[in-house]
């Protein structure tokens, strides 16, 4: 009976396995070398992540009504549009990305200014919705929020003390004086045809809607219609909680309290169908405004400059410029040449230019404007005025936002995570190393240099990912890795403990390395299998720390299939074949005497006693 | 080590053999115990949840290279910032590192955390940009924890298909999910009891700890799925033994495995408890450390066992475990003449030792050749 491989098994070629393998491995570095030759931005490290270069990182989630859905298709636009944002503003190697189904993060390296950060995540989801009912605000609301200190460009619209989150809206940041709520369209530009001759006054109509106790039995005619106040209130404000169910517009204006950051949240969310109720950033006045007529995905282009008044003068005050689509257009047309018609004195001849749940200005509207273009003037400074305009011409996010986390890591804290975390990967590799040669002898120094290889597979792969698909190595990526270490290892242990058992039961370590690998082989793909799965559920369903933890965990998962198949078994059948290994010498770690193997004396069917296979290894080991 | 390799060859041959199987009832026993007092600790001390869960603020400043009076430095710089803060946790990591937490910073706007870090980083003479800054909107624990159980239900669901495909019987999946979820409550058991706190480092721990709960389960039912394909064919033993046979076979591979696993993570431990305090590094690993080694007791000492209890009563397996005890009553009678001792892996485990077996082999043969003077077995051997 021969002790080596049985007839008709394939032959194994484990030489050729071994140099395919390294030549992998040749290619991933020639990869790099190539990246590094050809662009600048290759590199010979991985690329690191946020956490570990230092930086900042907001994650934004959107605020939408009750009855409003989000499709991937807004998340998409919303992230596209941030992004242009971000490049916009000159920041180099930010990222955009989704989170989860309907949020947005947005890393940027360094530390960026915190106007930039606003109008990043400020949503400026512009609309023109026509003024309903407009009434002044309580005045013991007026002193609630504002702080005796001179409004500046990052103040807050509410800073009551409600809960931390930042708002997003403060960067509308017209940080308006008291008049800037009112005025008209200045009808400045050359195209307009009739040149309004005296702008309207700034007073607001007082005792609007004398409340038309008529049956809301028949449905408002048109956007500007005061039976829009007599309607019942949309589903959300109910759930808020701040008015019953059934009441109407009308009674929302008297509960509505403009220092109340989510009543104003609540305004942003309310559906383009129907009105709403909401104040103006100085929080001096109410309105009911109608269903919008205009949005910001209308607005084609959009700049700012020194304000000037008809005669073509600069007033000293800065006024954006817009440009309507063709579908913007019409819709500003039709919206002007209605409001016109009411009187200047009616708020209904005025259109409220809204963001974020807050009329940012209410206009009065002398004629219609049908060339497609308009201009707004709020008490904005050039620089305010210029981060809105951009805003608005980078597009109308589809939503408004809300900040759900803002970290801002330290580079030097991300240096010492990752040099520790080093640190101890290269200790808890060590300790592994110390105990596989304890445990298994030369055999040990199979694991030591397969964990090379596939340390070497894994850094190089992380490293060109970073090239080819932007993957950055975060903390969470880094542990990962190192947690890879002990699964990766364990594949062997399963592998050599099989070999062990076949020794054990009196096999030729030749034949007992075959049949152990065909029995491994078949636990560690199930086991790398289910590691799999784990790391690509958590892969495709969570978010960007998990996902880098995910990722390696899964990405050290493939390379360890690869490793065992293509270098430690091969590595162990050709170390079979040596004198040292095939032999069983003492310190091979497969001695079969100190495997217990001498006490088969009874050996079963196919199995051959230790005299025999000793004496095969010997021939062997000298042919 | 030679005494664990002998370990090992014993375990191997029979020579030792552990009860894992027969005294369930006493593992049963001490996890429902232990779960008790996991359950204890959920449901009566309750968690200690990270800023990411509540909301709030953290600031760290790295670096410092004057500790002295940090916690009253501190509050004065932020006093100075923004006001005062009066839920102010301050706590010292490492020996360079001052971090504090606190619901709300000033009026929670970035600008005012922008003046907090300016006023820390003068106080404590750092660079500006080496402070660093958190804030946590109070709805983003919920974000993480839904997406966190999706994951794991969408992962549970994935892996019970690919069990029961692979092992062909549903049963392994469902011991397999038992042990899983042994794993997991006691770990956030021990998170309880011990207050450590637990934030989204600390989930992907939890839903790692599944994969490698899983991973030493399958290790251990791929071979009791070996022996038990064995003794179906051969008949010498019966279902528990057969698995009470592959998990002393494992044993020795389970205690490597996890040594070699918990070396690295242990590491991580060490130096994040040491140097770096609460974080990713030490969160993940924390959990991962706990888990391993609560997933290596319970693919022994629960799944196995629980395999056993759902397989026994299979007609398949009743029908094994009367061809077995046939058997091994035979032997046994066989191997009484022989005069050797028994070793305890005949009892538990269903293996005989190879000079036992010889020596009843021996005896049988004996016994034959006596019993060729009979009058019906010369007729047997004319059959045939």
């Amino acid at each position: 009976m021969s002790p080596s491989s049985k007839p008709g098994r394939k032959k194994a070629r484990p030489k050729t396995t071994i140099v395919a393998l390294l030549l992998i491995v040749g290619v991933l570095f020639g990869g790099i070398a190539l990246t590094t030759m050809q662009s600048p931005a290759g590199q010979w490290t991985p690329k690191l992540g946020l956490d570990l270069e230092g930086g900042r990182q907001i994650v934004l989630e959107p605020q939408v009504g009750e009855d409003q859905e989000i499709n991937s298709q807004q998340v998409e636009q919303a992230v596209s549009i941030i992004r242009r944002r971000v490049d916009g503003s000159g920041v180099a190697e930010a990222e955009v990305t989704t989170l989860g189904a309907s949020n947005i993060v947005v890393a940027i390296p360094g530390e960026p200014s915190e106007d930039m950060l606003d109008s990043l995540s400020a949503s400026s989801q512009l609309t023109f919705r026509p003024v309903i009912v407009e009434q002044q605000n309580q005045p013991v609301e007026i002193t609630l929020p504002q702080p005796p200190e001179p409004p500046k460009a990052s103040a807050k619209p509410s800073s009551s003390g409600s809960k931390a989150t930042a708002k997003p809206s403060a960067t509308a940041k017209s940080s308006a004086t008291s008049s800037g709520a009112r005025g008209t369209y200045p009808e400045a530009y050359p195209a307009a045809e009739s040149p309004s001759p005296k702008p309207t006054k700034s007073s607001s109509s007082k005792a609007p809607a004398k409340s038309t106790t008529k049956p809301a039995a028949d449905k408002p005619a048109n956007p500007s219609d005061e039976k829009w106040a007599q309607e019942p209130v949309e589903s959300l404000w109910v759930k808020a909680g701040v008015v019953e169910k059934g009441a109407t517009y009308q009674e929302l204006v008297g509960a509505y309290n403009c220092a109340d950051t989510e009543h104003q949240q609540l305004s942003a969310a309310a559906s383009p169908k129907a009105p709403t109720v909401m104040c103006d950033q100085q929080a001096q006045a109410k309105y009911i405004v109608g269903p919008v007529e205009v949005n910001g995905s209308m607005v084609e282009d959009a700049s700012s400059g020194p304000e000037t008044n008809q005669q073509g003068q600069q007033t000293g005050g800065t006024q954006i410029n817009l440009e309507f689509d063709d579908q913007g257009k019409k819709a500003f047309g039709d919206m002007t040449t209605r409001l016109s018609k009411f009187p200047e004195t009616q708020p209904q001849n005025k259109s409220a230019i809204i963001i974020d749940g807050q009329v940012l200005s209410a206009l009065g509207t002398n004629d219609a404007i049908t060339n497609g273009k308009a201009q707004i003037t709020g008490s904005f400074t050039p620089k305010s005025g210029k981060v809105l305009a951009e805003q608005l011409k980078f597009g109308a996010l589809p939503f408004s936002f809300e900040e759900q986390t803002n970290d801002q890591i330290s580079p030097q804290l991300g240096q010492d995570q990752l040099r520790m975390g080093l640190i101890a990967g290269v200790i808890g590799l060590v300790l592994v190393i110390i105990y596989s040669l304890f445990q298994y002898r030369a055999l040990g120094l199979v694991t030591v240099a397969s964990l090379g290889i596939a340390g070497l597979l894994t850094y190089g792969t992380v490293t060109i990912l970073g090239h080819l698909a932007n993957f950055r190595l975060t903390m969470a990526g880094v542990t990962g890795l190192i947690v890879a270490i002990g699964v990766t290892a364990d594949s062997f242990i399963v592998y050599f403990e099989r070999v062990r058992d076949e020794v054990r039961s009196g096999r030729a370590l030749r034949a007992a390395v075959e049949t152990g690998w065909g029995r491994a082989r078949r636990t560690i793909i199930i086991s790398d299998v289910v590691n799999f799965i784990a790391a690509a559920v958590l892969y495709l369903l969570s978010e960007s720390n998990v996902k880098a933890f995910a990722f390696t965990l899964g990405l050290s998962t493939l390379i360890d299939i690869l490793v065992v198949m293509l270098f430690t078994h091969p590595a162990l059948t050709l170390l079979a074949r040596t004198k040292f290994f095939g032999g069983g010498h003492p310190w091979s770690g497969l001695d079969p005497e100190r495997l217990g193997a001498k006490t088969a004396t009874y050996a079963g069917r196919g199995r051959v006693t230790i005299a025999d296979r000793q004496a095969a290894a010997a021939q062997e080991g000298t042919a | 080590m030679a005494s664990f390799a002998q370990l090992g060859n014993d375990l191997y041959t029979g020579r030792r053999q552990f009860d894992f199987v027969g005294k369930r009832r006493t593992w049963y026993i001490a996890s429902i115990i232990l779960m008790l007092i996991a359950a204890g600790g959920i449901f009566i001390k309750g968690l200690n949840l990270s800023l990411e869960f509540t909301g709030g603020s953290e600031l760290r400043v790295p670096g410092v290279s004057n500790m002295d009076d940090y916690e009253q430095r501190t509050e004065d710089a932020i006093t100075k910032a923004v006001g005062g803060e009066s839920q102010l946790s301050v706590t010292q990591i490492g020996d360079n590192q001052v971090r504090i937490q606190t619901e709300q910073l000033g009026t929670g706007t970035p600008a005012d955390t922008a003046k907090v870090r300016s006023e820390l980083a003068k106080e404590f003479d750092v660079q500006r940009a080496d402070v660093t800054s958190t804030f946590i909107g109070p709805s983003w624990g919920d974000t993480v924890t839904k997406q966190a159980i999706l994951a794991l239900l969408w992962f549970l669901a994935l892996l019970s298909i690919v069990l029961a495909l692979y092992f062909r019987t549903w049963t392994m999946a469902v011991a397999a999910l038992v042990a899983l979820a042994h794993d997991v409550f006691f770990t956030v058991g021990i998170y309880s009891l011990t207050g450590f706190e637990i934030s989204p480092a600390t989930m992907i721990g939890f839903l790692t700890i599944l994969g490698y709960s899983i991973y030493d389960t399958v290790v251990v039912f791929d071979k009791v799925r070996e022996n038990t394909h064995e003794a179906m064919s051969t008949g010498t033993r019966n279902f528990d033994q057969a698995a009470n046979y592959a998990v002393n076979q494992t044993v020795v591979r389970s205690i490597n495995t996890s040594v070699i696993a918990l070396l690295p993570v242990a590491v991580v431990v060490f130096v994040g408890f040491v140097f770096l305090g609460p974080g990713t590094l030490l969160d993940l690993a924390l959990s991962l450390f706990i888990g391993i080694a609560v997933g290596t007791f319970s693919s022994i000492f629960i799944a196995t066992p629980l395999l056993c209890d759902l397989r026994r009563r299979e007609p398949q397996m009743r029908e094994l475990a009367k061809r077995a005890a046939a058997h091994q009553s035979s032997q046994k009678v066989a191997m009484a003449a022989s005069g050797s001792r028994a070793t305890p892996g005949e009892g538990v485990s269903g293996v005989v030792e190879p000079e036992r077996a010889a020596k009843a082999a021996e005896v049988h043969r004996e016994r034959a050749s006596k019993r060729t003077t009979h009058p019906l077995a010369r007729l047997d051997r004319d059959d045939s």
